[in-house]
Order: structure tokens, then C-alpha cells, then sequence
């Protein structure tokens, strides 16, 4: 086949791409620019999107031996990654950037724009695995656990996963390293990035502020008594307990929770834990990654919904209505963001996924 | 797989004779600057190079300052003119320039305005790629005693277009206003005599011609200071410091020398080439649209937009057919900027998106272009495949 490895300048996507090449493809290198200038992300190094970045990316290649180049994706990123991420969080939604990534940028402009150029998929350094099955493509998890990407991967499609490579599925973070400074990439040692790749600081709420604003703003109780006073309720996620800033202890004494942001009032209500508690999520936007599952709205299925990038899977039962998909928990769990995704899984394949709407 | 070179603006292969010259030089040992009998021998080898290039741009052997690039020449040249004036007249803080001279002279331009306090006239250039000679008689009629010092390039690199040099000169004659030139695309391609223009310095670098990377030259008027940038030992007349790269300057003269004996049969060959070249993505692509020109222009650079591709895609296609060629403009970070040249011209930012410089040098045959021809429709199709892919 003829694939483009996307090459961020990690080892992970540097490792996929050799394996490529000697699973006998021929294999395109490309970087991609996300930022609209990378040269001031010189020194704000997270791993995958400064200038230092895309000269190990380089670097990767040369040594692999493929050929390199640099893809400009930084209007699309911008477009649909960051300008996301704002309207998100100001609409007191918790958006997964990467998830956003990966299904507009890496699994869609990119590999739209290999598949016009002749290239057959777009190989990364994701940890997952796709199968096949009756010969329809599936995704897995991997078998890293600890490493498992499956969960930002859920919203690609059934057309986008079947030009999707992940030659990473089948091996552990700890021999992916190993394996590079077996083939001499520089990049063997290389930490892992972590954090919003735009957000160069780390710092989300001081970005966010620096953008949408820090209007002052209440933060009350369920009854609407007023307790203290925030600086952008966008900057706070359901299920947050600390930096609150209430001096008044609860009845009980016990710590205050964020419940509810309200992005309209700017105010963030606050509780006490138990009232996190939920066991009903709706979701739309649904994805099938993998084949459709041509349900009757009356159905109901047994599954494992997993709600965070690292979080555990929870035991439950799911309907489909149309592009919308109704999750009952088997136990209930606390502190769950809208804007997040919900992804069903059938032991460790996925079946589809969704963007949370509504808890109860 | 064939392999096509047509990026000969960018770099140009290495003459034999240059070559042969320069790994001779490099075992030879001695600093040009010693006094013993082995740096003689190797200052005697770079002041014959000297010698050799003066009559190739017609100035005197001591008017050539090597330098180690095209961009240190023409640092040299910004920066060292601008501060030796503003040193004699405080009030010449004026630096004119066009549009889409090379990032080598825009941007020391663009530093001495940032952090010195400079004061930019860039005069804008027609659609075909002209200097507009009208608002720099304007501008100088208006800040003639303000300007410190005036540079436009001999040639444009992206587009080819040959710019009335002599005329600038002429105009900044009046208000005795030194006029720099980078001709680094010009040297060695068509006629180009420092005296005759009339020139107080000009740039020249080995690369572009058949000589090694690493070397250039500013040509510097005789009797006239320029404050250095680099100091040190002092070694080229106290205006450039370092010791001298003997091999590279030698093999710099040999190659200029090959080159200026070939010209005239050169430029017949590579305009032809270019003809043929123009002529067979005419045929292919119909609603391609060429830059630069009509007017004079240099013999071996084709700049070409093929609406509705991007020319990044179009670059790795082509060198996926191992055909290799450029934008000619800036990368930033490895991302290929839209060309400053082209849109100083009036292109759009998308239309100077889709642009590809095509540059030959006498060593491009025939086949070259023949085996072009075999890959041109398909890469197009794809890369506009490609661009519909992200409308």
C-alpha cells in the first residue's frame, strides 16, 4: 500500500512509521504545522507541535529512510480544533480536543487530501488496533491498557477507520522505546506529550481567560445561595473540587463540588458529592466506528460506556434513536462533563460513539 | 525511477573544474593570513581568484570582499552602508528598497527598521514584474536627502524578471545616494558589469553558478567605508573578518570563470529548454498561467500557477515522480509561505499558493523535460484532487 505516516516527532508515530516500511508499504512521512507560527512554540515544547518537533520528526525519517514533508493544517486546526474548544467551554461544555483532532484533521482533511494523491491510508502512532472481522474493520483497544487510545479514536467512521494504520495496537509503551533505540531514532527517550498541544503554558484556565474574558461571576448552591465569586465560570468542570475559593464550610463539613456551570449567567453551582451522582447519560452526534448497528429504537443492548480519555469502562445498557444514544449505568458515577464523549464498547471493540448532552 | 532536477535557483550542480579545485585546496595547508611560506602560498591562490572574478563583473580585484554566503554580502551591504551614512548624517534614515527583493535584503531592512529606528520605502513593482520607477523618482524627490541607501535586486529569483538597475542608479545619482544590487540569480547568467551600472556595492554568491555553497561576495566601491558586521581578525580589508575559505574561494573563481566563457551558449540552451518547457505544460495545462514578463528576463527561471492546487502538494507529487522543483518563496518552519514575490505582483494569497518555480541550468537536457512531460497531468490531476479534497 501507499500510506502517509503522520510524523508529530514523537517515538510512538517515529516507531509506526518504520513498521510501515517493513510491512513492505511505501510510506510517506508527513509533519504536521498546526500552529499558525511555529516558531513561537520553540521553547514551549509539548511534545509534538514546536519547530524542535518537526525537526525530529525529520530526523525519524532520514533515519527510516522515507521521504518528508510538511503539511500546513493550520487554518483547519484552527477552524475546527481551537475555535471548538472556545465555543465549547463558553457554552459550559467540556470539549476533548484530540478526540476533535482526530476526527477533523488526522482521520479527515489529512487523509482526504492522501486519498486525492493517490495514497491508499494515513498510518499513526495511536495506541489501537484495528481488526477485521467478517471483513468489516473494528477497533480495539490496545493491548497497553495504561497506553490505550481507543477511546479518542471512537469517533472516526467506518470509511475513515478502514484508511486508518495503527501499527502500535500489539505492543507495550515500555517496548515501542526499546524498539526505537534498536533502530536508532533519537526520539527512543523522548517524553510523552501530555496536555492541549495550543495550550504551550498548560495553563487551560489562563488561556481560556486570556480569550473569552474573565467576567466576574457568582458561585452559589442548589438553592441559589451565593458563596463566593469565580473568574469565568468556563474555566471550572463538572466534578471539580478544588480552587473554589468558598470560605463557608457545608453543614457537614464536607468539600464543595462543582455541579452545573450556567454559561448564560456566568455562575457555577456547587454541592456536595453525592448530588454528582449519575446514572442516565444522553448523547448525540452518534458515530459508528465500525459497522452500523441498524437497531430498532425499542432495542436495548448490554455494553461498557467509558467517559474520559483515561478512565474506566462501566457496565451498561444502550438504545439508539436515530443519531442519538440513551446509556443507563449499572451503578451510578459522579462528576461527568457535557461535551465529553461516550463511547460504547462490547468487551474490548468499540461500537460507537457519541457527545454527552444530558446527565441525570 | 528517472530523476529531473529543476531547482537550479535554489542551488546548481558543482563544476567539475570548482570541484576538483576544492578538494585540492582543502588538503593544501596554510592560512592566507600567516606570514610563513605556506600561508603565501595560499593567500597568493585567493588573491588570483580575486583577480579572476574583478573582470567577470568588470571592478577592480580589491572592490571584492569575500564573504561566506549571498546573505552575509548582503548583510553586509544593508547594514554596513546604513550605519556608515547615519554615522556621517543623522538624518539619513531612510532605507528604500521593492517589494519583492529577496528575504536577504528585506529582512535586515525590516531589522534595522524594528530595533534601529530605520525608516522602510519599498517601491512596488508592476504585474509583470517591473520596478516601478516612477514612485522611486517620487520618493526620492520627496526624502532624497533622507536615504541612506537604495537596493534592488539585479534579478528577481522567483519570477526571472531583469530589473532597470541602471536607471535606479541614475535616479539615485542626483541625491548621491550609494545603490546596492543583490545580482546573485544574474551573475554568471547574463551581461552584468559593476562599473558600467554604476553600483556602490553589489552581492554575488558561488552557489547559483557552478561553485561551492559556502562562498559569496560583495562587490564594494573602492575609497568608500561600510561599518562591518563581523570583526576580528580583519582579514578581508578590515571590512569582513574570518579567516578566508581559501578552497571555496578559489573554487568559487573557477566556476564564475566557466560560467561567464559559457554564457552566451548557455542562455541560448537554457531559453530554449525553458521554451520547450513552458510550451509543454501550455499543451497539457491549458489554463496554467506564467509569471513575469513580457520584458527582459533571465534565461533559465519558468515561474508557472496551476489554478486550484496547492504547491505543496504539487512539490511532493512532483518528487514522488523524482522531479524536483520549488516555490522559489520562504518556508517558515518547514511550512512553505505564500510568495511575498508574487503577491508584491498582485496575485492572491490562494493564486500565489498554487505557483511552482521551475529553474534549469545547462546541465537539464531535452529528456528531462520529455519525462516532465510523461508526469505533468498526472500530478496535476492529483494534487487538484487534493485541494477539492479540503474546499
Amino acid at each position: 500500500m501507499k500510506l502517509i505516516a503522520a510524523m508529530s516527532g514523537g517515538v510512538d508515530s517515529a516507531v509506526a512509521a518504520a513498521r510501515a516500511v517493513e510491512s513492505g508499504n511505501e510510506v510517506i512521512g508527513v509533519h504536521l504545522a498546526l500552529s499558525k507560527n511555529p516558531k513561537k512554540y520553540r521553547s514551549g515544547a509539548r511534545g509534538c507541535c514546536t519547530i524542535e518537533d518537526s525537526h525530529d520528526a525529520r530526523r525519524a525519517a532520514d533515519r527510516i529512510g522515507i521521504p518528508f514533508y510538511i503539511w500546513d493544517m493550520s487554518e483547519e486546526f484552527h477552524e475546527n480544533v481551537v475555535e471548538n474548544f472556545l465555543s465549547e467551554y463558553s457554552a459550559g461544555r467540556t470539549p476533548n480536543p484530540c478526540l476533535r483532532c482526530n476526527e477533523k484533521i488526522k482521520f479527515a482533511a489529512v487523509l482526504d487530501r492522501a486519498k486525492a494523491m493517490g495514497f491508499d491510508g494515513v498510518v499513526t502512532g495511536h495506541y489501537a488496533q484495528v481488526k477485521s472481522e467478517n471483513g468489516n474493520k473494528t477497533l480495539h483497544r490496545a493491548i497497553d491498557e495504561a497506553k490505550d487510545q481507543s477511546y479518542v479514536l471512537a469517533v472516526l467512521n467506518y470509511e475513515q477507520l478502514n484508511g486508518a494504520i495503527f501499527p502500535l495496537g500489539d505492543t507495550r509503551k515500555e517496548d515501542v522505546r526499546k524498539e526505537a533505540a534498536r533502530r536508532g531514532l533519537t526520539v527512543a527517550q523522548k517524553p510523552d506529550s501530555h496536555d492541549i498541544c495550543f495550550v504551550p503554558s498548560g495553563d487551560n484556565a489562563g488561556w481560556l481567560r486570556d480569550r473569552l474574558g474573565s467576567e466576574v461571576g457568582p458561585i452559589v448552591d442548589a438553592t441559589g445561595k451565593k458563596l463566593g465569586e469565580h473568574h469565568g465560570a468556563y474555566t471550572y468542570t463538572i466534578g471539580q473540587r478544588r480552587g473554589l475559593g468558598i470560605s463557608e464550610p457545608t453543614p457537614t463539613g464536607s468539600p464543595r463540588y462543582v455541579l452545573k456551570i450556567e454559561p448564560k449567567s456566568n455562575t457555577v453551582v456547587v454541592g456536595e458529592h453525592e448530588e454528582l451522582a449519575i446514572s442516565n447519560i444522553s448523547g448525540e452526534k452518534l458515530i459508528w466506528c465500525g459497522p452500523t448497528n441498524n437497531s430498532s429504537t425499542t432495542e436495548t443492548f448490554r455494553g461498557l460506556a467509558q467517559v474520559r480519555a483515561h478512565g474506566s469502562a462501566y457496565p451498561c445498557s444502550y438504545s439508539v434513536h436515530g443519531e442519538n444514544l440513551e446509556v443507563i449505568l449499572d451503578s451510578p458515577i459522579f462528576g461527568l462533563a457535557t461535551g465529553q464523549a461516550v463511547v460504547i464498547y462490547e468487551d474490548d471493540r468499540v461500537v460507537c460513539s457519541a457527545t454527552i448532552s444530558r446527565t441525570a | 525511477m528517472p530523476r529531473v532536477y529543476f531547482d537550479n535557483a535554489a542551488t546548481s550542480p558543482i563544476n567539475e573544474v570548482a570541484l576538483q579545485a576544492l578538494v585540492e585546496q582543502a588538503r593544501a595547508l596554510g592560512n592566507p593570513s600567516s606570514l610563513h611560506s605556506y600561508g603565501r602560498e595560499a593567500r597568493r591562490n585567493v588573491e588570483e581568484a580575486r583577480e579572476r572574478i574583478a573582470p567577470l563583473v568588470e571592478c577592480e580585484p580589491s572592490e571584492v570582499i569575500f564573504t561566506g554566503s549571498g546573505t552575509e554580502a548582503n548583510n553586509l551591504a544593508i547594514k554596513g552602508i546604513y550605519w556608515h551614512r547615519l554615522s556621517e548624517n543623522k538624518k539619513r534614515k531612510v532605507i528604500i528598497t521593492s517589494t519583492f527583493d529577496h528575504h536577504a535584503i528585506l529582512d535586515p531592512i525590516r531589522w534595522l527598521a524594528e530595533s534601529e529606528g530605520a525608516e522602510v520605502i519599498e517601491v512596488p513593482v508592476d504585474s509583470s514584474g517591473y520596478l516601478k520607477l516612477d514612485y522611486l523618482e517620487t520618493a526620492l524627490e520627496n526624502r532624497g536627502s533622507e536615504v541612506s541607501l537604495i537596493s534592488v535586486m539585479h534579478s528577481n529569483n522567483e519570477v526571472g524578471t531583469i530589473q532597470p538597475i541602471g536607471e535606479v542608479v541614475h535616479l539615485a545619482k542626483k541625491y548621491e545616494i550609494p545603490v546596492h544590487s543583490d545580482a546573485i540569480q544574474s551573475f554568471g547568467k547574463i551581461p552584468l558589469s559593476f562599473s558600467e551600472i554604476g553600483l556602490f556595492a553589489m552581492t554575488i554568491s558561488a552557489h547559483k553558478l557552478g561553485g561551492p555553497i559556502g562562498v559569496g561576495a560583495l562587490i564594494l566601491k573602492k575609497g568608500f567605508d561600510v561599518t562591518p558586521l563581523l570583526h576580528g581578525g580583519g582579514q578581508e580589508r578590515d571590512i569582513r573578518s574570518g579567516t578566508m575559505n581559501a578552497p571555496a574561494i578559489i573554487a568559487f573563481s573557477l566556476a564564475a570563470q566557466a560560467a561567464h566563457r559559457n554564457r552566451e551558449k548557455n542562455s541560448i540552451y537554457v531559453s530554449a529548454l525553458r521554451e520547450s518547457l513552458l510550451d509543454t505544460i501550455k499543451n497539457d495545462i491549458p489554463d496554467a498561467v506564467l509569471h513575469g514578463g513580457p520584458g527582459e528576463r533571465l534565461p533559465g527561471i519558468l515561474n508557472v500557477r496551476f489554478p486550484n492546487t496547492e504547491s505543496d502538494s504539487l512539490l511532493l507529487l512532483f518528487d514522488s515522480e523524482g522531479i524536483a522543483c520549488s516555490t522559489g518563496s520562504a518556508c517558515t518552519a518547514g511550512v512553505q509561505q505564500a510568495s511575498h514575490v508574487l503577491m508584491a505582483m498582485g496575485l492572491s494569497e490562494p493564486e500565489a499558493r498554487s505557483s511552482l518555480r521551475f529553474s534549469l541550468s545547462p546541465e537539464n537536457s531535452k529528456g528531462d523535460i520529455d519525462y516532465f512531460h510523461t508526469c505533468l497531468k498526472r500530478v496535476i490531476e492529483r494534487a487538484r484532487a487534493a485541494y477539492r479534497s479540503n474546499a
